[in-house]
């Protein structure tokens, strides 16, 4: 019995040191499944969230996501203080229109998940805010990996779709990825064997 | 369960010991904790990376760019995604389509769509006369496809191995043939 009580623990540790909390998400998505095993980057990336047709944008490291903050402010003409950039930086993946960002930043980690709370970032052609969330992001890893001394590589860019998401949303992220000169990039999926 | 037998000591205390018990701390309770964490550290944390798959678009036409040269139509597979997890596909242009490969209906998945990706990759190796004549796919995904449809289909592409592949849109002529073959 004491040997069971000794792997409880072990267990235990480890789980404790080799594990990340995971973050909630705005919304649910269900990725398809794939037998392609390519791992995600865990650096150097940003994530484009598609569910209900709505889309939301997140980020890796807590720098690249103030300096973008900082370059889509000066872009929209915003004020962020320190404290509203600080706690920008603690949110991984937002969806919402850059005019409502103040109040979601205001609010506690647990009101922003609330249903219809993030509505998703605007990309229609007259207000395409994927766009620049994307190049300020661009612009702001570069920034980061020089001040690191790292060789200079651009953003990569991953797609979570929701797996019954209709294609035309997921044509038009792909269209405005295409039309800022980004080709290649990694769609989310889950694993599957080939006999299906 | 758990049990731990606390030793005899010499007793050094003024109060009267009169019996002689040989307490016994029972763990259960913290064994039972240790799992209940456990339990939790294991659903609330993400142990491993998410799986992905690479996609690689062609660069978008600009204006001033050069048509480029048409592929013959022997060598050309279109895979058109309608409603309803339905998939037709056809060789050639839907116009004037290759012989035996007018538009058809069939599945996803290894008796379907992978078959058809097999025999035409097959057709076109013995067809060829030189090393760059490959097989190559057009996917038009339709207004009603899913996101899954497209995956499934990418997947097929890296399963057979298929490099020379191309997703584009629908025209008109592809959907009125969807409609025609109840699947859009």
């Amino acid at each position: 019995m004491a040997a069971m009580c000794d792997i409880a623990f072990l267990l235990l540790t480890f789980f404790i040191m080799t594990s990340t909390a995971r973050l909630p998400e705005p919304i649910e998505i269900t990725t398809p499944a794939s037998t392609v095993q390519i791992k995600l980057p865990d650096v150097n990336l940003a994530t484009i969230t598609v569910g209900k047709e709505k889309v939301f944008f997140g980020t890796v490291g807590q720098p690249t996501r103030m300096l973008m903050l900082e370059k889509m402010a000066e872009r929209y003409g915003i004020e962020f203080t320190e404290d509203e950039k600080k706690r920008f930086s603690l949110i991984e993946s937002f969806g919402v229109d850059i005019r409502q960002l103040k109040s979601l930043i205001a609010m506690d980690g647990a009101d922003r998940m609330k249903e219809g709370v993030q509505s998703g970032i605007p990309m229609d052609s007259l207000n395409d805010q994927l766009s620049d969330w994307i190049q300020a992001a661009r612009e702001a890893n570069l920034e980061i990996l020089k001040e690191n001394d790292e060789k200079l590589r651009d953003l990569d860019i991953a797609i979570k779709g929701d797996a019954n998401e209709a294609y035309p949303t997921i044509k038009k992220v792909m269209d405005v990825l295409q039309k800022k000169g980004k080709n290649n990039f990694y769609l989310v999926t889950g694993l599957r064997g080939e006999d299906f | 369960m758990a049990e731990l037998n606390v030793a005899e000591k010499g007793g050094k205390g003024k109060k009267v010991r009169s019996k002689k018990q040989n307490p016994a701390v029972d763990l259960t309770a913290m064994v039972d904790l240790a799992f209940l964490l456990i339990t939790f550290f294991m659903l609330t944390t993400t142990l491993s990376k998410p799986q992905s798959m690479e996609l690689a678009m062609p660069d978008k036409p600009k204006i001033d760019d050069p048509t480029p040269p048409e592929t013959p139509a022997w060598r050309t597979l279109t895979i058109v995604l309608g409603e309803d997890d339905k998939i037709a596909w056809y060789g050639g242009g839907l116009d004037n389509p290759q012989p035996n490969e007018e538009p058809t209906l069939t599945s996803y998945g290894k008796e379907g769509i992978r078959q058809v990706i097999l025999r035409k990759s097959q057709a076109v190796k013995a067809r060829a006369t030189k090393p760059d004549e490959t097989l190559v796919i057009l996917i038009k995904p339709s207004e009603k496809s899913t996101y899954k449809n497209l995956v499934d289909i990418l997947d097929e592409m890296a399963i057979t191995q298929e490099k020379k592949y191309a997703i584009v849109d629908i025209t008109e002529e592809d959907v009125m043939m969807l409609t025609e073959k109840n699947a859009y």
